[in-house]
């Protein structure tokens, strides 16, 4: 059952991030071209996204444990350290540079292109080094 | 004019995350989700990579029902690579992305993914102000 739904989440996820536009990345460019000719769209998908998400979890963290698990895997820890700060705005860097954040570029892989292809391997590899980074 | 699509796709987003939750009582980041899947136990590695397929055929059927045409890649390969690892770098390091922290984080109220997302919107906006204004444009 874990499985099943790993695979019906991951294609709501998936219909949802080409719904909303994530997948082009001229379109999120656009939406964090503040100063320029700003496209609003992806405000929208960020804010029906956290209040959908926030809602939902207010309902369903109500219970004891998950349908088919026996413990909701949810964060604890609080530290606002450097290694978030840093990673936040690293990301935010690659981000803003093409236009991908890690699910989009995933699902954008169906369009077949090498570029993208590119950018997930290049993804791929930079998570193993951040890896290290953290852990050394 | 009402952004149909930007909201129907946020609802969706939002609600997957619900449903990994309500179901297996986890966090819908795909950057934890891709390194799991890599990395977790066997166990835990199944529903990972099917979440992942799920969001390939996800977007698939989103292109042939609705019949919007895919969105044009017109970037450079290096650039493409080099953003391509240090979002990688980043994630790792930050613990998350744009679902973890901007999603599913900022849902739970969580004062860190407050903080990544605050910081990675506006290094991402900022980015795309000076790509503009000295690069002319990516």
């Amino acid at each position: 059952m874990r499985a099943i739904s790993g695979l019906f989440a991951g294609l709501l996820f998936g219909v949802g991030l080409a719904a909303s536009g994530m997948t082009d990345t001229a379109k999120v460019i656009g939406f964090l071209n503040i100063f320029g000719a700003w496209d609003r769209d992806l405000l929208f998908v960020m804010g029906s996204a956290v209040i959908t998400a926030g809602l939902g979890y207010k309902i369903v963290l109500r219970r004891q444990q998950p349908i088919f698990e026996r413990d909701f895997l949810v964060p604890t820890i609080s530290d606002i350290d450097g290694r978030l700060i840093g990673g936040a705005a690293l990301f935010g860097l690659g981000w803003g540079l093409y236009g991908y954040c890690p699910g989009p570029a995933i699902a954008a892989l169906v369009y077949l292109s090498p570029i993208t292809l590119g950018f997930v391997v290049a993804m791929l590899l930079g998570m193993a080094i951040g890896n290290r980074l953290v852990q050394s | 004019m009402f952004p149909f699509w930007p909201v129907v796709g946020g609802i969706l987003i939002g609600l997957s995350a619900v449903l990994l939750m309500v179901l297996i009582g986890r966090i819908a980041g795909i950057a934890g989700i891709v390194w799991g899947a890599l990395t977790g136990t066997e166990g835990d590695r199944v529903w990972r990579w099917l979440f992942l397929a799920g969001l390939l055929l996800g977007t698939l059927l989103f292109h042939s029902i609705s019949g919007r045409a895919y969105p044009e890649i017109n970037a450079s390969f290096p650039l493409a690579l080099s953003a391509g690892l240090i979002v990688g770098v980043g994630v790792r390091m930050g613990s998350g992305c744009t679902s973890g922290h901007g999603v599913c984080g900022i849902g739970r109220l969580s004062p860190r993914s407050l903080v990544a997302t605050t910081i990675f919107m506006l290094v991402a906006i900022a980015v795309v102000a000076v790509m503009n204004t000295f690069v002319g444009g990516v």
